[in-house]
């Protein structure tokens, strides 16, 4: 028995611990189906999903997946890696785009009642005379409501919106209580027959409660002319944004339900890759986005393009 | 509660023994933790690669002191290279004596400029300038009205010119109007723009030209994501600013973008900004954003505690008695007297990392340590040292020496009991029953 006694057992099962960490390795990649990345191709891709502000947690999900799904590939290039790796990715978005037909909506609802939420900064004014010229050139009757009592001359800026995108703004009182206005817009609204309304609100910080209540009482207020309202609640968010996107719309949808988002400034060099969390999260499908600061500078957002933009620079999809 | 206070207690208690020098192998785990950290707050995938990069090639063969782990260390000293990195020379905002100071604002849509510069010009006016918007945003629609707002707001004159798209000009024309009115700071307020905007950026390259500021600032959101490194150097090539400005602090980003920036720039970040009143604005702390980066509780500042205030030899001595299982009453004695060094126990307890909201309704009271010290106090040296000898009559004896009930000591000596019990099972290879343990120990 002496023999055994200088032994220290745990540094011996620590030892142990990591051969059998290979072996089991090995073993469960035969069983479990997932097949090896070589080290260059594992960074490479860990690199351009990282950079594309898709986040550490879901860049190594993406990647366990398309190893899986690697297995039953016989062929493992790098570009063939790639490939199907974006297609996962397209396929991730996909997932949550909704497909019910706008204009069947508005016609069934009038006013079909829109109202724009987003930290500051994000492009939600901008956005606004966007969304408001294109249901106009679609025929519809559009009127905008500016809710942001709050910042400097937001009144000012939404008016020229409204003027480029020729549409009817009502107008609110600096200071004023911004349900208000969203009562008087969707009031005035349903007087004159209306197609679409779109309620413009101060930016907030997601942080700030008592901004984000007040998010509540609005909706509560709308509802009170038209029991529906809002038919949408579009979350605009700057796609610059990294991590704190996710956040963003976490406590967003916390105080109120978000129906879509729009992502916004993506004609610079920003991927907007956090997107990906937020819609695996929070299963709201983007609606648009924004490439710039024309008014006709709105696109309804396609998965497979936004893929395509995030692998720009590295091999192709397949089409 | 106390099933989660003693979960973290334990791990952090399992690390507190030295490793001897920092090796690829002991702090390869923390490091890969910490390099997640990183990226979860925004920084750059590169710049976070290099900066672990660099600072392990640093720390390797670092002596460990007894009483920190591995991965404690290398978190301090990646805390530590984190906040030298930030800091930065130079970083008060130049400001001309004699001639006029004009200040440069540059940077996206929607990072916050104009809000930013009506700040800055309360902050300068409050330190006796005599400061001037300039409102050079002819782009975004009611840019000059919104300006024009914060003015009347700060009492501040803003400088525009109806109708005048040429923003060279009217940049150059308010520093002549400055200058006429006996005004000695500009503050020139520019439309966001995007850096791959090659005209856009021409412009403003021009109005740096023009009017040579004292100071351009790039101001910058701080919920900025991997990006925010092209932007800030197409910048920065082209109108070479000299500080840096981070906005929207009030949200709950970790602000990991300024670390990428300053890496790719090296200039100092000189304000940060943080909430929508016109006062929210300060002058830049490198070891306050270096933590909110690294977003884990204040590891860092017990680390620098415990190194500052244990006495190694003293520590050493300690584990050795722990491992004996021989700690007594003065072993006990001399730990509160360190505890009491270093702070009080609520403090030293919401410094480790998760334990801040797990102790948000726990009930510390430190005045239970003086109370504890004082009992130990009228012990003899011999009580102290085997405590088995405690009988009634000493107790009683105690009791009256410390100004306590017997119950006080009773319960002390109780706890004294768990106490030892869990550092047996803690050296020991037991280690399981100590969450047990841990449950029963109260410190009141």
């Amino acid at each position: 028995m002496k023999l055994f006694k200088n032994i220290n057992i745990d540094k011996l099962k620590s030892g142990l611990s990591k051969t059998r960490e290979k072996v089991v390795n090995k073993i469960s990649e035969t069983i479990s189906g997932k097949a090896k990345l070589d080290e260059a191709t594992l960074e490479e891709l860990e690199e351009i999903l990282i950079s594309s502000d898709i986040g550490f947690d879901t860049t190594e999900r993406i990647i366990e997946r398309t190893r899986i799904s690697l297995k039953s590939e016989g062929d493992r290039s790098t570009l063939n890696v790639f490939t199907i790796i974006q297609n996962e990715l397209v396929k991730s978005l996909n997932d949550h785009i909704e497909l019910k037909d706008e204009f069947e909506e508005i016609e069934k609802y009038k006013p079909y009642v829109i109202l724009i939420v987003g930290v500051n900064g994000a492009g939600k004014t901008t956005t606004v005379g966007k969304l408001a010229h294109n249901y106009r050139k679609a025929g519809l009757k559009v009127l905008i409501g500016s809710a942001d009592t709050f910042r400097a001359a937001a009144n000012e800026q939404l008016e020229i919106w409204a003027k480029r995108a020729g549409v009817e703004i009502i107008q609110s009182v600096s200071g004023s209580d911004p349900s208000s206005v969203a009562f008087d817009t969707i009031q005035t609204a349903k007087n004159e027959n209306a197609d679409v309304v779109i309620i413009d609100t101060a930016g907030r910080l997601h942080t700030k409660n008592n901004l984000m209540e007040e998010l509540k009482k609005i909706k509560r207020v709308m509802s009170k002319v038209v029991d529906y309202a809002p038919n949408e609640t579009f979350l605009v968010l700057d796609g610059n944004t990294g991590q704190n996107m996710v956040f963003q719309a976490n406590e967003f949808s916390k105080f109120t339900e978000l129906t879509g988002l729009i992502v916004t400034k993506l004609d610079g060099t920003a991927k907007g890759g956090a997107i990906f969390q937020v819609c695996s999260e929070q299963k709201i499908p983007i609606k648009y986005i924004g490439v710039g600061e024309g008014i006709e500078d709105l696109q309804t957002f396609e998965p497979k393009e936004f893929v395509k933009a995030l692998f720009a620079h590295n091999g192709t999809l397949d089409e | 509660m106390l099933d989660e206070l003693s979960l973290k207690l334990e791990k952090v208690l399992k690390k507190v023994t030295g490793q001897g020098r920092l090796t690829e192998d002991n702090i390869s785990d923390t490091l890969r933790e910490i390099r997640r950290v990183l990226l979860d707050a925004d920084v750059n995938y590169k710049v976070a690669k290099k900066f672990i990069d660099d600072v392990k090639t640093k720390a390797l063969g670092k002596e460990v002191l007894v009483s920190v782990s591995p991965g404690q260390l290398i978190t301090k000293i990646i805390y530590d290279e984190l906040t030298e990195l930030m800091g930065g020379a130079n970083r008060e905002l130049s400001l001309n004596p004699t001639g006029p100071t004009i200040i440069l604002l540059v940077g996206l849509q929607g990072c916050g400029k104009t809000t930013f510069s009506a700040k800055l010009a309360k902050y300068l006016t409050e330190k006796n300038r005599k400061v001037l918007l300039t409102a050079a945003d002819v782009y975004r629609p009611a840019a000059i009205d919104q300006l024009k707002t914060l003015g009347k707001q700060t009492n501040i004159p803003v400088f525009s010119i109806d109708g005048e798209r040429d923003v060279v000009k009217i940049a150059d024309k308010s520093v002549s109007y400055a200058k006429e009115n006996g005004l000695n700071t500009i503050i020139i307020d520019t439309a966001g723009r995007l850096h791959v905007d090659e005209e856009l950026m021409n412009e403003v390259a021009e109005i740096k030209k023009k009017v040579n500021p004292t100071e351009t600032l790039f101001v910058v959101d701080s919920m900025t994501g991997q990006d925010a490194v092209n932007s800030a150097k197409a910048f920065h090539d082209r109108v070479d600013f000299d500080g840096i400005v981070l906005t929207k602090l009030d949200g709950d980003s970790r602000g990991g973008c300024a670390l990428s920036i300053k890496a790719v720039v090296d200039e100092p970040i000189k304000f940060i900004s943080h909430g929508e009143k016109l006062d929210s604005i300060e002058p830049f702390f490198p070891d306050r954003l270096a933590s909110r980066i690294l977003g884990k509780g204040d590891i860092v500042s017990l680390v620098e505690k415990a190194q500052a205030q244990f006495d190694d030899t003293e520590a050493e001595d300690l584990e050795k008695k722990m491992l004996q299982n021989k700690f007594d009453f003065e072993d006990f004695l001399k730990q509160i007297k360190m505890i009491k060094k270093m702070g009080s126990i609520k403090s030293l307890l919401g410094m480790m990392p998760g334990m801040n909201s797990a102790l948000k309704n726990a009930d510390v009271d430190d005045k239970q340590l003086v109370r504890v010290e004082s009992i130990i106090q009228s012990m003899t040296k011999e009580e102290r040292q085997n405590p088995k000898i405690l009988n009634g009559n000493r107790r009683k004896r105690i009791a009256r020496g410390s100004g306590n009930t017997i119950q006080d000591i009773n319960r002390l000596l109780k706890q004294f009991k768990e106490m030892q019990k869990m550092m047996k099972s803690m050296t020991g290879k037991g280690g399981k029953n100590m969450k047990k343990q841990l449950k029963n120990l109260r410190f009141n």
